[in-house]
């Protein structure tokens, strides 16, 4: 099934006190899909949720909501009736539970009946039925949360935009609520773009990333692309490569590269030109630690390496290893204890030639 | 000491007593005042909305001038309105001066700013992306001013009860272009000035009693309604 375009965007400028806030020349949501925006504070992830929902007026450029312009203002009513947002802060009115959820539709004029199941099935949704006769103004944060969501999906809006809807919240109520929030998203199919800046939401939650720095979106694709396949020291060093190494390719052979790298050679899968200066990017799940140089081994890469450092990292140890380059390894807690690697040590690290993701170097 | 109790006695002989003259000015008072107050919460409510939403030029400044007014000497706007409805004034066809209408309009004055002000930080005060929260919920304009109003009704409430308080109390207007005219434009407060000045201190103190009162019942009223809506 071949599904349509959402909204696309496109020159996109935004200025807010003289200076470009939003600079963006191509962006587009397909209908159904997932898109999560990450980027570090102040990248304009949230104007962006703003020029999307038609509720910012941008400077310059066209917005286009199921094909058509969203340049009048029947057309921009249109694109504020279609999309849902749901800002940070809850920002629930002083009334009832029921009430809050119930605002949209109200301004809709829906009939009475219709509002009622409406709410319903919103509450039912976000498992909150027990709260509907509370007080808004005295919910916990992770209720306050899912009665701002129940209301913008008791619209039921073809477009949903959350901006970093799981901040400020401990992490039980996060984890049950992002675990709640795909459900529905798979069940209603909204359209949803999310504003985030944790990796593991955006694996669990996007199908499609767009990495945004500066007002600008930097890379955008699908998840494992982003992830795995970063166009440039910045979204590699966002998405938690860990690893970027400096290197130049040496010799380039039926899509198999020997890559010097400090002094070492490093074999990578692609098919840049000898000569070319390249960074080796490795991610620290790809990098497997052993005690003793394994004699058997798939692996093409293979160094010995001193632990330098090992910081603890939530359930994980993070190592630090020096192979003539800083090579950045995860370990569970009991194997690190298993293999008795302290700092000082000296073991074994390997990853596969496909583990090497190798990005040009300027 | 003996004056005090005996105006004291008196006072309450007048209110127990239904006294017809006391309950007249005592009406009168509350309709001039509560309707000055209504219409000063439609202009003050209005104006100050409109202008804590939307950005203009020299908004610092009409902001300034508000704030000014929330002081205004109730004898500068009897003075004012006084010139204004002057049989050859600008308005002196309306003939409206030394009447009611004319206190209505005066004590209008001096609480329309005071509600703007308070109605302006009031809607100033609500979180800045609660107006695109509810636009984005697909409210028109109109809907999403009015949920805004609604959301600020507890600090709206204050803005009334310090309007009420303000006009019900007043004195220096409502003597200049009222008239203080027995049986028709004496109010609590005109009464009290001139019953002291004859040295019917009973009197006085009857007047002053109800006035302070009826001070007390409305904020009471008020503040119920205000903490019902505020457990705490």
């Amino acid at each position: 099934m071949k599904s349509e375009t959402l909204i696309k965007i496109e020159n996109i400028i935004v200025q807010r006190g003289g200076a470009t806030v939003l600079d963006i020349s191509e962006f587009h949501v397909q209908s159904g899909s997932i898109m999560a925006l990450i980027g570090p504070n102040g990248a304009g992830k949230s104007t962006l949720l703003l020029t999307l929902a038609g509720l910012l007026r941008p400077q310059r450029g066209q917005i286009y909501f199921r094909g058509q312009s969203v340049d009048t203002h029947a057309g921009r009513t249109i694109l504020r009736r279609n999309a849902a947002v749901v800002f940070q802060e809850p920002l629930l009115l002083s009334s009832s539970v029921y009430d809050n959820i119930a605002l949209g539709l109200k301004f809709r004029r829906l009939r009475h009946d219709d509002i009622r199941k409406n709410v319903q099935e919103a509450l039912d949704y976000f498992g909150i039925s027990s709260l509907a006769k509370r007080s808004a103004k005295t919910l916990s944060g992770g209720e306050a949360k899912r009665v701002s969501l129940a209301r913008a999906f008791a619209i039921k809006p073809r477009l949903i935009l959350l901006d970093e809807a799981f901040n400020s919240l401990d992490p039980p109520t996060r984890e049950t609520l992002i675990e709640d929030l795909r459900h529905i998203l798979e069940e209603t199919k909204i359209t949803a773009v999310l504003a985030l800046h944790d990796r593991e939401e955006t694996l669990r939650l996007a199908q499609d990333v767009a990495v945004m720095s500066g007002g600008k979106i930097i890379q955008s694709g699908t998840t494992s692309q982003i992830f795995n396949q970063p166009d440039s020291e910045f979204v590699a060093n966002f998405v938690g490569t860990e690893t970027i190494l400096e290197g130049t390719v040496k010799r380039s052979n039926a899509g198999l590269m020997e890559i010097s790298v400090a002094g070492k050679n490093i074999e990578a899968v692609g098919d840049f030109l000898p000569g070319q200066n390249v960074y080796c990017c490795l991610r620290p799940e790809n990098i497997i630690v052993s005690k003793k140089i394994p004699e058997k081994i798939s692996a093409r890469n293979v160094f010995e390496a001193k632990v330098q450092k090992i910081i603890r990292h939530g359930f994980f140890y993070k190592l630090m290893l020096d192979c003539g380059f800083t090579l950045v390894a995860y370990i569970t807690m009991p194997s690190c204890e298993d293999l008795g690697i302290c700092e000082g040590s000296t073991i074994a690290a390997s990853f596969k030639a496909t583990a090497v993701h190798v990005m040009r170097r300027e | 000491m003996e004056l005090i109790v005996q105006g004291i006695k008196k006072a309450f002989e007048l209110i127990v007593s239904f006294d017809p003259e006391v309950m007249g000015i005592t009406w009168l008072s509350l309709k001039v005042s509560g309707t000055a107050t209504l219409i000063s919460l439609f202009i003050g409510v209005s104006i100050g909305t409109a202008v804590a939403l939307t950005n203009f030029r020299g908004k610092r400044l009409v902001i300034s001038l508000i704030n000014t007014g929330m002081g205004l000497p109730p004898v500068v706007v009897g003075l004012f309105v006084t010139i204004m409805i002057w049989r050859n004034g600008p308005l002196g066809f309306m003939e409206i001066l030394y009447t009611p209408y004319a206190m209505i309009i005066a004590q209008a004055i001096i609480a329309t700013p005071i509600v703007m002000g308070i109605s302006l930080v009031a809607i100033q005060n609500l979180p800045p992306n609660l107006r695109l929260q509810i636009l984005s919920l697909g409210a028109s304009r109109s809907q999403m001013v009015w949920v805004l109003i609604k959301e600020a009704r507890l600090p709206l409430l204050a803005a009334v009860m310090a309007g009420f308080g303000g006009v019900i109390s007043e004195v220096g207007a409502s003597i200049m272009v009222g008239g203080n005219i027995k049986g028709y434009s004496r109010v609590l407060t005109t009464a009290t000035v001139m019953e002291t000045g004859k040295g019917n201190f009973d009197v006085a103190i009857a007047l002053g009693i109800i006035l302070l009162l009826l001070a007390f019942l409305v904020n009471f009223l008020l503040t119920q309604i205000q903490q019902r809506q505020h457990p705490r």
